[in-house]
């Protein structure tokens, strides 16, 4: 096992839980990113603004972070032509299923809710599924 | 204007986690996901982490009757049933983040390094949002 992280990762997904809990205590909504991404542009409505807020704070402190730790440890092992392929898939999917990794499985598992658990236990096992066939059944890298 | 602030901050916090603990970073993820190779465990730690302070402080938080700056709490019903929409659509979401290791959070919090990775996959993920809405319409 190399790259292994535990303590970064532990506060990492610390503070996200605490982002979750905060807007649940503020503003009675649940962090699911995939819900904000579709209602954001509903500027009709002004009751959506916060998620327009919400995801500007998000790509806010990714560039600020950028900033000051330039060498980010962002890397990508796949070709522009697969992340056009999961972008539509994971835009899809996260609607037809109404979440993704932050509305099921941290959120909706966080408050037991058998439908949270049970989209989580698909998409995650259908993810490693997918991982082991194109890495070590295809032998895909890009 | 309150809410949308409280909104902010909560959305710099969630950055700040997913920055933190590599979430944004797509080869990090699809080592997690790839147990059966050289496996990084570090986002279970994410996710445990994430789950015990949300499921620990949602404990005080739904003893208040309401939250802060709205009328009520916007929860789904807890044992709502599992349908097939449901299980597809993870399926599908699972499809795509097994390819490449990008979630919707993720994805954002990998802006900013001037790369255009996440520029083209936010909007082929958009893409993919307007055909779902495309295909409900349809119906």
């Amino acid at each position: 096992m190399n790259n292994f992280t535990p303590y970064s990762a532990f506060l990492g997904g610390s503070l996200i839980g605490l982002s979750a809990a905060l807007l649940m205590y503020f503003n009675g909504r649940i962090a699911g990113i995939s819900g904000m991404m579709a209602g954001a542009f509903d500027f009709k409505n002004c009751e959506n603004h916060w998620r327009l807020f919400f995801l500007g704070g998000l790509i806010l402190t990714a560039v600020i972070v950028n900033f000051f730790a330039p060498h980010g440890a962002v890397t990508y092992s796949r070709s522009t032509y697969w992340l056009i392929i999961s972008g539509l898939l994971v835009g899809f999917g996260t609607r037809l299923g109404n979440g993704c990794t932050s509305g099921h499985a941290v959120c909706g598992m966080a408050r037991l809710s058998i439908r949270s658990i049970a989209a989580t236990v698909t998409f995650m096992s259908i993810a490693i599924l997918i991982v082991f066939i194109t890495r070590h059944l295809l032998g895909i890298s890009q | 204007m309150t809410k949308n602030l409280a909104a902010l901050f909560c959305g710099i916090l969630f950055g700040l986690g997913l920055t933190i603990s590599q979430m944004n970073n797509p080869d990090k993820v699809l080592a997690f996901l790839d147990i059966s190779g050289n496996w990084d465990a570090s986002l279970a730690f994410v996710m445990g982490g994430a789950l015990i302070t949300l499921a620990t402080l949602q404990h005080f938080i739904f003893k208040h009757s309401q939250p802060i700056f709205e009328e009520k709490f916007h929860v789904p019903e807890k044992n709502n049933p599992i349908d097939k929409r449901l299980i597809f659509g993870a399926m599908i979401f699972g499809l795509g983040w097994g390819l490449v290791g990008f979630c919707p959070g993720a994805v954002l919090a990998a802006f900013g390094d001037g790369k255009s990775e996440p520029f083209i996959f936010t909007l082929a993920l958009g893409a993919g949002m307007m055909l779902f809405n495309w295909t409900e319409k349809s119906k």
